[in-house]
């Protein structure tokens, strides 16, 4: 792992090779983030109005319902991770840490879906079993 | 004993140490909320009747446009940290908690109407008919089944329900919390004043009836008991709604004791800010999936 991040520079001494965090510690820098989370928020609004919108449009089709709803969601999702959370310039170590639990979860949601065939059938209805 | 590496990053990591663990705790968070997603899932996919139109959207809508803000003014508190302004930054958080009990307010209104909407089921078909009929009037009996096809999207399917299957909602009169036939036996009640609700594409409440305890083989209000469905959903949004007063009472206490962290250590309050930020943020992140999954899907 590089010893850069550990350096600490001085004002304006960010070295090239590092995007170390003086370069975004600069008001300038911290400006231009603001301006950003601004962008984002106008998206995160807009996408959920087209979620909702959506619902009350009501598509024929189930499953692109569902596709697109989740489609909006991941969408909206990534905006907050990548930029709010500031995981579009993250160390290294963090995304090994997510890879892992990415990895996780699809593990989770596969073995979800490969049960599928065997769902629980005891669900309650109208207060007994369907 | 001072704890290493608060401000400057540890030189194996890259990050100072808060950081590594929220991030850790936020991948065990993950997992959690993946956990009851496949839950849902999994319980959704087996259901032969799973209904839709159950919430407020209007109101979920709302909530969303809440947390959505808070995510910005919390990031915003952070922001004006980083250049120095601490008026800014109190301004923010005031804002991010103030979105924070917004939300569990709305939320908890919303749990407040389920826990006094009803349904009952009748012990019969003919009693069920009659029930329907006084409710509704001639047609009374296409009404609830109406209601019933719109609430489990039985449109293009041939099942039968019989009217014994399907059930009349509305409210009780004095608007009793979370009871039930059994409570209500125990309380020597016979009967019930119950308005039922507006016909479908309607708005308007027909006129009460009074209905006998001893017709009915069921009554019980919107709670996790109710359903596969209520109990999954308040499983969830509970769980959120949780994590939601957990991080507000956090970031309650960064902004009550802003002044004296600001004076003592302003490098280290900033890195703080940002690991309760990341907190928050992840709940906003729950509840982007959370809103249409379980509202509008």
């Amino acid at each position: 792992m590089s010893h850069d991040h550990s350096h600490s520079h001085g004002p304006g001494e960010a070295c090239a090779h590092d995007h170390g965090h003086d370069d975004h510690n600069s008001p300038e820098a911290i400006a231009k983030a603001i301006k950003k989370y601004m962008v984002v928020f106008g998206v995160l609004l807009a996408g959920t109005v087209l979620t909702v919108g959506m619902y009350y449009v009501h598509i024929p089709s189930v499953a692109i319902t569902i596709a697109v709803a989740l489609l909006i969601a991941s969408v909206k999702a990534a905006f907050v991770a990548g930029v709010f959370m500031h995981l579009s310039d993250e160390r290294k170590m963090i995304y090994g840490i997510l890879i892992c639990t990415v990895f996780f979860l699809i593990g989770l949601m596969g073995l979800t879906l490969w049960t599928m065939h065997d769902p629980p059938l005891q669900t309650l209805i109208n207060g007994k079993p369907a | 004993m001072e704890i290493p590496y608060t401000v400057k990053p540890r030189p194996d990591t890259g990050l100072y140490n808060a950081k590594l663990g929220i991030w850790l705790f936020l991948a065990s968070e993950v997992m959690l909320f993946g956990g009851l997603f496949s839950a849902y899932i999994l319980l959704r996919v087996g259901a032969d009747l799973w209904p839709h139109g159950m919430l407020n959207i209007p109101i979920g809508t709302f909530n969303t446009f809440v947390l959505i803000s808070s995510s910005v003014t919390v990031v915003m508190s952070w922001a004006s940290l980083k250049l120095g302004r601490l008026a800014a930054f109190k301004k923010y958080m005031a804002l991010t908690i103030l979105c924070a009990l917004g939300f569990l307010g709305v939320k908890s209104f919303e749990y407040h109407a389920k826990f006094t909407h009803y349904d009952v089921w009748f012990k019969d078909d003919a009693t069920a008919e009659k029930y329907f009929k006084a409710a509704y009037g001639e047609k009374g009996v296409e009404e609830t089944r109406k209601q019933f096809v719109e609430r489990f999207h039985l449109h293009n399917t041939k099942a039968v329900y019989t009217p014994g299957d399907i059930q009349l909602a509305g409210h009780i009169e004095g608007n009793p919390l979370c009871t039930n036939l059994k409570k209500l036996l125990a309380a020597k009640k016979e009967t019930i004043q119950f308005t039922a609700d507006a016909p479908a594409g309607g708005h308007e409440h027909p006129k009460p009836i009074e209905i006998k305890l001893a017709d009915l083989k069921r009554l019980s209000s919107y709670v996790p008991a109710h359903s596969t469905f209520f109990a999954i959903y308040f499983t969830i949004t509970a769980l959120h709604g949780l994590h939601v007063l957990g991080g507000a009472i956090v970031l309650g206490y960064f902004l009550f004791t802003a002044d004296k962290w600001w004076k003592k250590a302003p490098e280290q309050f900033t890195n703080r800010i940002e690991v309760g930020g990341l907190f928050w943020h992840f709940v906003d992140l729950v509840w982007i999936f959370l809103f249409p999954i379980i509202y509008l899907l």
